[in-house]
C-alpha cells in the first residue's frame, strides 16, 4: 500500500465518514452470514445469503448497500460485504463428512478455494471488518491472526465479535485474552443477543458518531 | 512410516528473497511434503499471499493445502511508523503440509504440533 493511500485512510479515520464498507470476515462457520442477515434483517427486512452448517456455504462474496444502522440519534450508513470464510486448507472429504456426494463435494471444494481468494482480495476495499469468531472454539488460530494483522498493517478499525455465546461451552473472555488490544463483542446471531451493544460499536467505531 | 524432512529457515535466507520468491519457495517445499519452521515469519501481507497462492494450487487427490501456525507480533506502531512503511517483525512460524502437520494446541506462548506418519 502506497504512502499516500496510507494517508487517505488515516485522514478518513480522524475525520470520519457518513458511508462505510464494512467487511465481515471470519473462519468458516464462524456465522458470519447469520450476522450478515440479521443486521440487513433488523434495518432493512431482507436477508443477504442462505446459511448452512456445511463449511463453506459462502463461496462467493455477497453484498447488501445502503443499510442504515441507527444508534440512538447517531447513525452509520454500511455496505455489508458478507465474505466466504478464509482458511489455509479445503479438503472435499469434509464435505462428504455432512452427507454430500462426492462431486458436489469436489465442486464446492473448487468453489470454497475461490471464495478464499475473493475474501482476500476485499482486504484492499473495504474500510473496516467486523471480525467474527466462534466462542467455542480457540481462537488462536492463524487465520484470525492473518487477518488482524492485515488490518492493523492497513490501519483499518476491526471489531471482534464472539459469536454462538448461547451455546455450551462459549468463552468470549478467551477471546478478549487472545486479542487484548481490539474491541470485543459478544453476541448470538442467532438469537440475536446483545445487537444493540454491537451497534452501538460500530456506529462509534466505524463513523465517529454522526450526529443528526 | 515415511520419514519427514523438517527444516529450520533462517531469517537471512528469507530476507534476501522478494516476497514471491518467499512465497514460491515455501510453497515448493511443502507441497514435496516438507515442514518448514521459520525462524521469522511471513509478514500479514505475505501470509494473505501464502493463502491466496495455496488456494490456487489445491489439488484435491494430491493438496489439499497447508497447516499454517505463528505468534503475533510483538509492540505496537503509532500511525507515522506505519506510514513509513515500517513493520513489526514477524515471529517463529511453521507451516506444512495439511494432510501431515497438525496444530494440537495453540495459545499465546505456545504452538504444539504432530506430524502424522503415513
Amino acid at each position: 500500500m502506497g504512502l499516500f493511500e496510507k494517508l487517505r485512510i488515516k485522514l478518513r479515520s480522524i475525520f470520519g465518514k457518513k458511508h462505510v464498507r464494512i467487511g465481515i470476515y471470519g473462519p468458516p462457520n464462524a456465522g458470519k452470514t447469520t450476522l450478515a442477515n440479521r443486521i440487513s434483517r433488523d434495518f432493512t427486512g431482507d436477508v443477504v445469503g442462505s446459511v448452512s452448517e456445511i463449511p463453506h456455504e459462502t463461496r462467493r462474496a455477497q453484498k447488501k448497500d445502503n443499510v442504515i444502522i441507527k444508534d440512538g440519534s447517531a447513525l452509520l450508513t454500511i455496505d455489508i460485504i458478507d465474505t466466504p470464510g478464509i482458511a489455509t486448507k479445503v479438503d472435499f472429504h469434509n464435505f462428504m463428512e455432512h452427507g454430500m456426494d462426492e462431486e458436489d463435494s469436489r465442486r464446492r471444494a473448487k468453489e470454497a478455494t475461490e471464495g478464499v481468494i475473493e475474501a482476500i482480495r476485499w482486504l484492499d476495499n473495504v474500510d473496516g471488518v467486523v471480525l467474527l469468531m466462534d466462542s467455542t472454539k480457540n481462537p488462536f488460530t492463524q487465520v484470525n491472526v492473518t487477518i488482524i494483522g492485515n488490518l492493523e498493517a492497513r490501519d483499518l478499525p476491526v471489531l471482534i465479535t464472539a459469536n454462538k455465546i448461547d451455546l455450551d461451552g462459549s468463552s468470549p473472555a478467551t477471546i478478549k485474552s487472545a486479542f487484548p488490544q481490539h474491541d470485543v463483542v459478544p453476541i448470538s446471531a442467532l438469537t440475536g443477543y446483545n445487537m444493540e451493544m454491537l451497534y452501538d460499536v460500530m456506529v462509534k467505531l466505524f463513523g465517529k458518531s454522526r450526529r443528526k | 512410516m515415511a520419514e519427514t524432512k523438517v527444516n529450520l529457515i533462517s531469517h537471512q535466507k528469507l530476507e534476501s528473497m522478494t516476497a514471491d520468491e518467499k512465497i514460491d519457495y515455501i510453497l515448493g517445499e511443502v507441497k514435496h511434503g516438507e515442514v518448514m519452521i521459520l525462524e521469522r515469519g511471513l509478514t500479514p501481507e505475505e501470509q494473505s499471499k501464502l493463502i491466496e497462492k495455496t488456494m490456487k494450487e489445491i489439488n484435491p487427490d494430491k493438496f489439499i493445502g497447508i497447516e499454517m501456525e505463528s505468534y503475533r507480533e510483538d509492540g505496537k506502531l503509532n500511525w507515522l511508523q506505519k506510514m513509513m512503511g515500517k513493520i513489526r517483525p514477524p515471529r517463529m512460524t511453521v507451516i506444512g503440509p495439511a494432510d501431515k502437520l497438525k496444530t494440537i494446541q495453540k495459545d499465546n506462548d505456545i504452538i504444539k504440533t504432530v506430524i502424522l506418519g503415513r
